[in-house]
C-alpha cells in the first residue's frame, strides 16, 4: 500500500527524522492559513500516488499566503496521470546546499532490508544505478541485530565527508530503519535528503510503501489507505475480497489463482486479443465472489466479452457455475460469456450451466480462441 | 523416485482442526500421505478423524510419533511462530501453505531455519507432491501421475494446468514443488533444480516462473552451469503492467526489472525450452524424454 507524502512524513516525524514543518490542506483557505503560520516562501505539493508531480504542474512555489491559496486552488482537483488531487502538502521552501538519496527496500535476493544511498539525490535513483553505479552504496541489514552504528556512519560518510553532517545523516538512517521495521515497510525513501547552508541535515520528502500483509495486524496503518487515490473498480474489488487490476483491453477475465490469471491474460494476447483486467477470485469457492466479479467486470464499458478460466482444485467448479447463474439472474450481462471449467465437480458444473442454456468448455486454449473471436466479431 | 517427500515422510499438520487444515488433512490421508500427528494448542489428547493423535505442541508430536515433516495451515499472524516451532522441534522439512505472512516476519524466520538445517518451502505455496508416494499441501492428487518429470513453480493453479496437460498425455511426474508467490520464500528455484538434478528418478525438469524479482534469471544461470538434465520453462505475466502487484505479493515489476521479457530471454540463453502457451509443455517435454 502506497502512502501519501504527508502520511509518510507523519511516520518519519514519529521516529524523530528531522523534516521541515508543514501541514496538509484540502482547500485553498486551509493552504493559505498553513502558509501564514509557516511564514516566508512555501511549496504547495499535490498528494497523489504517481511520480512526476512536478512536471505535471502539481508542485508550485508560493511567496505569500495569498499565492499559496492560489496555487492550492489550481492544484486541488487537477488530474495527474488520471488521479484527481484531493489534498496538498504545504511546506516551507528549504534553502538547499546539497541533495542526497537515502532509501531502504525489502530485498528479495538477500532476504533482508537493504539500504541504498547516493550523494546524487533529488533524481530518479534507478537512473543513477544504471548510469553511474559507483555513486550508489548498498548495505544489507541483518534484521536480528538491526542497523549497527558503524554501518550507519559508514553509509553516511559516503554522502558527507564532513563528520558533523555524517553523524546527523547516520542518525537519520537509524531513524529510517526504525520507520521501516516498526511499520512493516517494503520501501521507505528520503529523496532528497538535504543539507542546508547552516549545516543542518533533513528529509525533504517521504516515500513509504507498506507491505499489504501487515495491514491485518496493523489497523492503524490500514486506516491510511486512500480509496480516492485508486481506480474505483479496484476499490470495489478489494472490498469484495477479489484481486483485480484494470487494464486497457476488452476481454474481461475471471480466473482462480494469480499465476493462471496472468497466463490467461497472456494467452488472450497470444491469440490476438487484449485483456481488460487481471482478476483472481482466489482459492475458496464462494458463489458470491463470482457474482461480485461479474458485476465489477461488466461495469467497464470497454469489455466486449468475458472469459472464465477456472481450474478446480480447492475451488469447486460447481460453486463457480452457481455464481455465474446467480449473477445472470441478478443483473443483465450484455456481453457474451465464454466459460472454461475443469477439475473438482466439473460434471455437476456442466449440468448446472446446461440447465440454464449455457455451455462450458474444458480446454483453456479453445476457450481463449473463442472469446477472442467473439471480440473480433463485435469490433 | 522423488525429491523432498516420499513413502518415508511422516507428517505433522499444524492447525489440523482449522477449516483449511482439516479439509486438506483428509485429502492428504486419502491420497496415502502418512499423516502421523496434528497440532492444535488446547486440543492435545483428542484425535482427528478418530485416527490421528492431536498434540498441544510440535515438539510433543515429534517425540511421540517420529514426525519428520511439518505442514502449516495456520492464519498469517501465527504463521511465523508456527515455522519457528517446527524448526525447533527437529523436523527436517517445513511446508508453509499460509498466504499473507508479513514479509518482515520472513526476514527473521529465514536465518532461524537455516541455522537449524531445516528446509522451509513457502510461505504462500500449494506445497508439494510425489505422485503415488506422498502429498504435503493442497495440490490435487487426481491430476498427477507417477513418472520422470520434475516440476517446480511459483504458482498454484497454473501448475495444475501444466501438470494436467502432462498427465492427460501419459507423461508422469517424479515430484511437483510449489515454491510460493511471496517475495521472501524458504526454497527457491535453484534449490529445487539442484535436488531434481541429483534425483535419479527425474529426467526432465519443468519450471514455471512469473514476473517480479530475479529468481528466474538466477535459476537460468544455474541451469546453464550446473544442471545436466533438459529443462523446459514458462513465464507468466507478459501482459502485466509495471508497478502493480499481480495477486502474488512477489509478482510485481519494480521499475524496469523483473519483466517477463527479461526472464524469457534468460531462459532462452540458458538453453531452456520456452513454452509460449501452457499446452506447449507436452511437445517440449516429450521431445526431451528418453524413450
Amino acid at each position: 500500500m502506497n502512502l501519501h507524502e504527508y502520511q509518510g512524513r507523519a511516520l518519519f516525524k514519529a521516529a524523530g527524522v528531522p523534516m521541515p514543518d508543514g501541514d496538509v490542506a484540502s482547500t485553498p483557505s486551509e493552504a493559505e492559513s498553513i502558509a501564514r503560520r509557516l511564514g516566508g516562501t512555501v511549496v504547495v505539493k499535490a498528494q497523489v500516488h504517481v511520480g512526476g508531480r512536478g512536471k505535471a504542474g502539481g508542485v508550485k512555489l508560493a511567496k505569500s499566503p495569498a499565492e499559496a491559496a492560489e496555487a492550492a486552488e489550481r492544484i486541488l482537483g487537477m488530474s495527474i496521470k488520471g488521479l484527481v488531487v484531493q489534498k496538498v502538502l504545504v511546506v516551507p521552501a528549504a534553502d538547499i546546499a546539497n541533495e542526497a538519496y537515502v532509501g531502504l527496500i525489502m530485498d528479495r535476493d538477500s532476504q533482508r532490508p537493504v539500504f541504498m544511498v547516493s550523494p546524487a539525490g533529488g533524481i530518479d535513483i534507478e537512473e543513477v544505478a544504471e548510469k553511474t553505479p559507483d555513486k550508489i552504496r548498498r548495505l544489507a541489514v541483518d534484521p536480528r541485530y538491526g542497523l549497527l552504528p558503524h554501518q550507519a556512519l559508514g553509509l553516511a560518510l559516503f554522502l558527507y565527508p564532513d563528520i558533523a553532517r555524517a553523524r546527523a545523516a547516520a542518525r537519520i538512517m537509524e531513524q529510517l530503519y526504525t520507520v521501516f521495521t516498526t511499520n512493516g515497510c517494503s520501501l521507505a525513501e528520503i529523496n532528497p535528503l538535504v543539507t542546508t547552508p547552516d549545516g543542518k541535515v533533513m528529509a525533504l520528502d517521504a516515500k513509504v510503501i507498506i507491505d499489504d500483509n501487515e495491514l491485518d495486524r496493523r489497523p492503524d496503518l490500514a486506516l491510511l489507505r486512500d480509496d480516492t487515490a485508486e481506480e474505483p473498480s479496484e476499490v470495489a474489488a478489494r472490498r469484495a475480497n477479489l484481486t483485480f487490476i484494470k487494464l486497457s483491453g476488452n476481454v474481461g477475465c475471471v480466473v482462480n489463482g494469480a499465476g493462471l490469471a496472468m497466463a490467461t491474460m497472456d494467452l488472450v494476447k497470444y491469440y490476438g486479443g487484449e485483456p481488460a483486467n487481471f482478476l483472481d477470485i482466489g482459492g475458496s469457492s464462494n458463489p458470491e465472489k463470482v457474482v461480485n466479479a461479474l458485476r465489477i467486470i461488466t461495469s467497464d464499458p470497454a469489455v466486449k466479452a468475458i472469459l472464465f478460466n477456472i481450474f478446480g482444485g480447492i475451488t469447486r467448479t460447481d460453486d463457480v457455475a452457481n455464481g455465474i447463474v446467480t449473477a445472470t439472474r441478478q443483473f443483465k450481462v450484455e456481453v457474451p460469456i465464454v466459460i472454461r471449467l475443469t477439475g473438482t465437480n466439473e460434471a455437476e458444473a456442466f449440468r448446472i450451466l446446461k440447465d440454464v442454456g449455457m455451455t462450458a468448455l474444458s480446454d483453456m486454449d479453445e476457450a481463449v480462441r473463442q472469446v477472442v473471436a467473439l471480440v473480433g466479431a463485435a469490433a | 523416485m522423488s525429491i523432498f517427500i516420499d513413502k518415508e515422510t511422516r507428517l505433522v499438520v499444524q492447525g489440523i482442526t482449522g477449516r483449511d487444515g482439516s479439509f486438506h488433512s483428509k485429502q492428504m490421508i486419502e491420497y496415502g500421505t502418512n499423516v502421523v500427528a496434528g497440532v492444535t494448542p488446547g486440543k492435545g489428547g483428542q484425535t482427528f478423524e478418530g485416527t490421528v493423535p492431536i498434540f498441544n505442541t510440535v515438539a510433543e508430536a515429534v517425540s511421540k510419533t517420529g514426525a519428520n515433516t511439518a505442514v502449516i495451515y495456520v492464519p498469517p499472524a501465527g504463521a511465523a511462530g508456527a515455522i519457528y516451532e517446527a524448526a525447533d522441534a527437529g523436523v527436517r522439512l517445513v511446508v508453509c501453505i499460509t498466504e499473507g505472512v508479513p514479509v518482515m516476519d520472513m526476514t527473521k524466520v529465514m536465518p532461524y531455519v537455516r541455522e537449524r538445517g531445516v528446509r522451509l518451502i513457502g510461505p504462500n505455496c500449494p506445497g508439494l507432491i510425489s505422485p503415488g508416494a506422498s502429498k504435503v499441501g493442497i495440490i490435487p492428487g487426481n491430476i498427477c501421475a507417477p513418472g520422470r518429470v520434475g516440476i517446480v513453480s511459483r504458482s498454484g493453479t497454473l501448475t495444475y494446468e501444466i501438470v494436467n496437460h502432462l498427465t492427460k498425455n501419459g507423461i508422469g511426474q517424479s515430484s511437483c514443488v510449489g515454491i510460493g508467490g511471496d517475495p521472501i520464500i524458504g526454497t527457491n528455484f535453484i534449490d529445487v533444480l539442484g535436488a531434481f538434478n541429483d534425483d535419479p528418478g527425474t529426467e526432465v525438469i519443468v519450471m514455471m516462473g512469473e514476473i517480479g524479482g530475479t529468481d528466474e534469471q538466477n535459476a537460468a544461470a544455474f541451469v546453464k552451469s550446473k544442471v545436466r538434465k533438459p529443462v523446459v520453462g514458462f513465464i507468466a505475466g507478459q501482459t502485466a503492467p509495471k508497478g502493480r502487484r499481480m495477486g502474488h505479493a512477489g509478482a510485481i515489476i519494480s521499475g524496469s526489472s523483473g519483466t517477463a521479457g527479461e526472464k524469457i530471454a534468460a531462459f532462452a540463453a540458458a538453453g531452456i525450452g520456452v513454452m509460449k502457451r501452457p499446452i506447449d509443455v507436452v511437445e517440449l517435454v516429450r521431445a526431451r524424454l528418453k524413450q
